[in-house]
């Protein structure tokens, strides 16, 4: 793209002619909205949700009370369960999906690679509400019944195996966040590996190596910080995500005892609460809570956007 | 892809060469990862199988000609999905009618005026927007379409919609742009053509089948979103036809609402309406990217 930047039109023409400046200044104009919006957005949430910082400082962030009755916000349960839920989506979705970037990137036959890949695409477009279905309806049963029973009653001594098996609950949610976000982390760590020069390959095989080896000794290592960047951006998308959370994780404002036991995230709270919410101190906490969930996801993106492009520059150096 | 096949006379060699227990050894490790990576893309893949085949059985037994063509009645007594369909298929357009502009003008800005800092903070900020969780876009628009009117509307939804559209949208139309060629470009600026018709008649032509791609993926996308309906267009059990200033529903909220009633017949409205939603997706989603797909084998 910078190929091009020398014949940008601006350069060419100064603009003199009125219908070239009206052109000119209303895709600028267009284009700039989106950056207001995006600043907007972010002073919006600051603004009205100053209230619950001022009313309890600090408090806010570590109390662990959410009670409308008394007029009392701690956002620490939503916090914990946000952080938990996509820490679980992380554990099982981080190796799968990376195992099957190397699938995809270094071990299947392109005839088989190319319609892998466009099916897990597919994955990404369903909707999360549909995901969210089939988690209350299908999954959650069949957790409930099988992976949740049996760690209760083999593992039930230790505190975080701990019953009841509600089926809905923290680790159903880790469940489904883990599908949604196995196709992010599968087609970005993809991408990084395949930008990996092939000359780093070939010095592996010369050296006699397997294929397993050349991946884990020549790949790998190259392309961490892309994969990094990947796994990040995974875990951004687990804690944004809303609409099948919310409808599999039971929403209970507490902070989770146990992996199944029901629990709250940020944006589960504010799906579940903010229509009935009392305008005043209430919305503003719940505001509050947005500015949090911002926060923490746009630091994770910037990062992991940081790390992914790191490798994507740093490969063809190498 | 590139890398050469593992032959057994590769095998051979490498034994004779490192000596037959660690070559052995070493074998297996590499038969095992390989085909525990193999395990791991069926296990990616076999959750869409699952949704696809729970969503099309339970779908269908839901789907009947009133789903289609009724509104909702108490207590899921019968009735359908009317509502939602009419609602989506309202929202959605006007979400387009509102993000194809800015998205495609601000695609433009960024591939053929703007400077390259002013270009990084544009691409920056469309990457940082699709980044931002869209529960966040539902309750920003809330407070200035909402709030200010006292008043749940349809309108606040598909703006709401149209900002999930938009960064997509304007990130497409610049990659597209970029594509083209500077001869194009400059052979009609030769011509004495002014810029803006070079840009629309010859530059947006040349990168239309990509922009158009990622035009039909975003409303794809903005036709399954949820989370930014929730506080702006809210939902409704009436069907509103072209009344933007009050509550309309949609399918997606459709679904999460009647999944979470205890009435089997409600639930089974859900399926049905699942179903119909992830037929549209799908469609445009297979169907624009079979199209891209062909191309890449192709080539």
């Amino acid at each position: 793209m910078t190929a091009f930047s020398p014949s940008r039109l601006a350069r060419r023409r100064s603009g003199s002619r009125l219908p070239d400046r009206l052109f000119r200044g209303s895709s600028r104009a267009l284009a700039w909205a989106l950056v207001v919006s995006l600043i907007g957005l972010g002073a919006m949430l600051l603004v009205n949700g100053w209230g619950a910082f001022a009313t309890f400082g600090p408090g806010f962030v570590i109390g662990t009370d959410w009670d409308p009755v008394k007029n009392i916000y701690g956002a620490l349960p939503f916090i914990v369960g946000t952080l938990l839920s996509s820490a679980i989506a992380l554990v099982i979705a981080a190796p799968i999906g990376l195992l099957t970037a190397i699938f995809l990137a270094e071990l299947a036959p392109r005839r088989i690679a190319i319609p892998l890949t466009f099916t897990i695409e597919l994955l990404a477009a369903i909707p999360s509400v549909v995901f969210g279905l089939w988690g209350v309806f299908v999954l959650s049963p069949f957790l409930q019944s099988t992976i949740e029973a049996w760690a209760v009653d083999t593992l039930g001594w230790i505190p975080i195996f701990a019953g009841p098996p509600f089926g809905v609950g923290l680790f159903a949610a880790g469940v489904i966040l883990s599908i949604m976000i196995l196709p992010t982390i599968v087609s970005i760590a993809r991408e990084v590996i395949g930008s990996i020069p092939n000359s780093q390959r070939e010095a592996m095989y010369a050296l006699g190596a397997t294929r397993w080896e050349v991946v884990t000794r020549a790949v790998l290592p190259a392309a961490r910080s892309g994969i990094a960047g990947a796994i990040i951006l995974g875990f951004g998308r687990a804690l944004g995500e809303t609409m099948a959370v919310t409808m599999v994780i039971g929403n209970a404002q507490r902070i989770p005892q146990s992996l199944f036991d029901q629990a709250q995230t940020i944006a589960s709270q504010i799906a579940t609460t903010f229509n009935e919410a009392q305008v005043g101190i209430q919305t503003s906490s719940l505001i509050a809570l947005g500015l949090v969930l911002l926060v923490i996801t746009l630091g994770l993106n910037v990062a992991a956007r940081v790390l992914v492009g790191r490798t994507a520059t740093g490969a063809g150096g190498r | 892809m590139t890398t050469p096949m593992d032959t057994g006379a590769e095998a051979a060699t490498r034994a004779r060469l490192t000596g037959p227990r660690t070559a052995s050894r070493r074998a297996v490790t590499d038969r095992l990862m390989r085909l525990l990576a193999l395990v791991a893309t069926l296990l990616c893949v076999l959750p869409l199988g699952a949704v696809l085949v729970f969503v099309t059985i339970n779908g269908i037994g839901a789907l009947n000609i009133d789903l289609l063509t009724k509104a909702p009645r108490a207590l899921g007594n019968g009735g359908g999905a009317l509502n939602a369909i009419a609602g989506t298929l309202q929202m959605v357009p006007l979400a387009a009618l509102i993000a194809v502009p800015v998205g495609v003008a601000g695609g433009i800005y960024v591939s053929e005026f703007a400077g390259a800092r002013a270009g990084r903070v544009v691409r920056f900020a469309a990457d940082v927007l699709v980044g931002v969780p869209s529960i966040l876009i539902g309750l920003f628009v809330f407070t200035f379409l909402v709030l200010p009117f006292k008043q749940f509307n349809a309108f606040a939804g598909s703006v709401s919609l149209a900002l999930i559209m938009v960064p997509v949208i304007l990130r497409t139309t610049e990659e597209m742009l970029g594509l083209v060629p500077r001869s194009l470009r400059e052979g009609a600026l030769a011509l004495g053509i002014p810029v803006w018709r070079t840009v629309l008649s010859v530059v947006i032509p040349s990168g239309l089948g990509g922009i158009l791609t990622g035009v039909m993926l975003a409303l794809a996308r903005a036709m399954g979103e949820t989370a930014p309906l929730l506080f702006t267009a809210l939902g409704s059990r009436l069907v509103n036809v072209g009344d933007f200033g009050r509550p309309m529903d949609a399918l997606p909220l459709f679904i999460y609402m009647n999944a979470r009633q205890p009435y089997e017949a409600q639930n089974q409205q859900a399926w049905g309406a699942a179903f119909l939603l992830m037929l549209m997706v799908l469609i445009i989603n297979v169907a624009v990217r079979a199209r891209t797909w062909g191309r890449q084998i192709g080539g």
